[in-house]
């Protein structure tokens, strides 16, 4: 076939296509494609772990400090030590003093504003070695042994998801949100 | 033999490039000319032995000539408190031009890299929108795409340096946090889109499917502007380092909020306040506030040759080269200095800097012999410059060890071996 040929056939071919509206140009919308499939969010219960500060993705449960204990002498304290204390530097989740005069110890007590943070990341994440195999019932109860240890909440406080976002943390005022100045 | 005459472009050796292009001298090696040619100039060249019989046949999958050298990721050292926890560094040192190849981009893991199973894996978009949906890998592949070059660093890049003491490292080891690719994928606006976000959206939390299932908020005009659901690098798909076989990809941000693996966008009206945000690639100033959100890399650049541990062998002109990026916008302008500082010299840019890419800069130096600091500085299209480390230091303290841009130093002592100092 001669290139002159060639070419005319293939100009054939894409004039059918076009009155077929299969190579309308990309982003209009006889093109566009949508092949998200619809979903429910309660078929997300089990998938969306998002755990935020205004209570929203908080599942039903809640624990005290005092049953948060065995949770976490069972599950974390290879990592945390006993009362929160750590076996190396990011491993310590308690104490610390962010007006001390030498650099700070930045842990859950001394630095995070956020006690839903605390909830998410443990479901999300911990125990380092088996994320994910701790019940809801059981992320409360080791958030509040973790606050407990930090002398945020008492021993015998329950936490659930309206107490817990209740929770003022200690350096909740110390965050300044740089996202604007971009 | 004839005299010839340097134009001097700064202090203790930076020369003018194009006064060397007239006189025929450029291309030195940083590490000394070695071509068999060049060692013995009066040498009778023969036909070499590989030119006078067939070579290997061509193979499924490439590799690196036996001769080109060991090129090496620098990856810590596992520990058994963060499994999988950890990362490896790319070899700037021993790269040129401003791709880095996937074996060699850095990588840094929270828990591991996931072996995903793309039949498997969905990636979901819910929260503010008008239906939540679900993707499989196969549609979103369907999805018409779009290619970007930009590099991506660690926020925690160089952040040993900001605390000074000993540093004797590479520029992999003190700076390797830093990569450059092609990145291909599909605008996370189309995505958006299809799902119709809400007004009151403010955020996109992004998930990613490892163990640790890490988090990150991004801020919707972020996520509307340049973001890419991206699907490969540099033309193949993603590796399962870099996030196989989805990632998120936020161009000029911190490394760690282009969030791999991903799994999850959820359209919020704040953001989730994940503990990588919260906690962690978080900066602590001198007065305890802590910065938050703080999300594009600072102008910044890096002589990678000659640089740290590396040996000049005798005086003589060398090629001063390495990259600079900012997360702002397009590098501008790159200057370099052999004496500490106090003056500085242009630097020729390799080709035309990108936007929030790597951009490779050269210039002539010739060592005399005697000590020297080479620096280089490099300014953005933003009109960002890069800051010398007091001023860093002046500005942030040690509290906190992310996002340091400042300027870094490489001496140079008597005998050509080359370290990191603090000037």
């Amino acid at each position: 076939m001669s290139m002159s040929r060639r070419t005319a056939a293939w100009g054939r071919i894409l004039a059918l296509l076009l009155c077929a509206g299969w190579l309308a140009p990309a982003g209009s919308q006889e093109a566009r494609i949508q092949l998200g499939t619809p979903i429910d969010e309660d078929q997300l219960s089990g998938f969306d772990l998002i755990a935020a500060p205004d209570g929203s993705g908080m599942p039903p449960g809640a624990g005290t400090a005092r049953q948060g204990r065995s949770v976490y002498e069972l599950n974390c304290l290879r990592c945390h030590a006993v009362n929160g204390e750590g076996v190396s530097g990011n491993t310590v989740i308690a104490g610390g003093d962010m007006r001390s005069e030498e650099s700070p110890l930045r842990t859950v007590g001394s630095y995070w504003p956020h006690a839903s943070t605390l909830f998410d990341f443990i479901r999300r994440a911990m125990p380092a070695d088996a994320p994910k195999t701790l019940s809801d019932d059981e992320v409360y109860q080791v958030t509040a042994y973790v606050l407990f240890l930090n002398g945020i909440v008492g021993e015998d406080e329950s936490i659930n998801s309206e107490t817990l976002t209740a929770i003022a943390m200690p350096n909740g005022d110390g965050f300044v949100d740089h996202s604007h100045l971009h | 033999m004839k005299e010839l005459q340097w134009e001097k472009a700064a202090g203790n050796g930076l020369l003018n490039r194009r006064h060397l292009l007239q006189l025929g001298l450029t291309g030195l090696g940083a590490a000394g000319a070695s071509a068999a040619f060049g060692q013995d100039a009066g040498a009778i060249l023969q036909i070499p032995e590989w030119s006078r019989m067939p070579g290997a046949n061509a193979s499924a999958y490439g590799e690196r000539s036996r001769y080109a050298g060991d090129l090496q990721r620098m990856a810590g050292t596992p520990d058994p408190i963060y499994p999988g926890g950890g990362s490896s560094r790319t070899p700037l040192q021993f790269l040129q031009g401003t791709i880095t190849p996937n074996a060699l981009h850095f990588e840094r893991h929270h828990a591991g890299i996931p072996d995903i199973d793309p039949a498997g894996h969905t990636l979901v978009i819910n929260g503010l929108v008008r239906q939540p949906l679900a993707f499989s890998y196969e549609n979103l592949l369907k999805y018409p795409m779009v290619s970007r070059i930009n590099f991506l660093e660690c926020s925690g890049n160089s952040g040993a340096l900001l605390r000074g003491g000993n540093a004797d490292g590479t520029a992999q080891s003190l700076h390797g946090l830093l990569s450059c690719a092609e990145w291909t994928g599909v605008p996370l606006s189309t995505l958006l889109d299809e799902a119709g976000v809400s007004p009151e959206a403010r955020w996109v939390a992004a998930v990613g499917a490892d163990a640790a299932s890490m988090g990150r908020s991004v801020p919707i005009e972020k996520a509307l502007d340049d973001v890419l659901v991206a699907l490969y690098q540099n033309g193949e798909p993603i590796r399962p380092g870099q996030g196989y076989p989805v990632r998120l990809f936020c161009p000029g941000w911190e490394g760690n909020i282009s969030v791999k693996w991903l799994t999850q966008l959820k359209l919020m009206r704040e953001p989730a306040q994940f503990r990588d945000e919260t906690s962690k690639y978080t900066d602590t100033m001198p007065d305890r506030s802590s910065l938050q959100f703080t999300f594009p890399m600072g102008v910044k650049s890096l002589i990678t040759s000659p640089s740290g541990r590396m040996n000049l062998p005798r005086p003589g002109i060398y090629q001063v080269t390495g990259v600079a990026w900012s997360g702002h916008g397009a590098i501008r302008r790159v200057e370099v200095s052999a004496d500490g500082g106090a003056t500085w010299a242009e630097a020729e840019m390799q080709a035309e800097p990108g936007d929030k890419a790597l951009a490779r800069f050269t210039i002539p130096w010739e060592w005399s012999g005697g000590p020297a600091v080479l620096q280089s500085r490099a300014a953005d299209s933003a009109g960002n410059v890069q800051p010398v480390r007091d001023e860093v230091l002046a500005a942030r303290g040690t509290i906190s060890f992310y996002h340091n841009n400042c300027i870094q130093s490489w001496g140079v002592d008597d005998g050509g071996a080359i370290s990191n100092v603090y000037v």
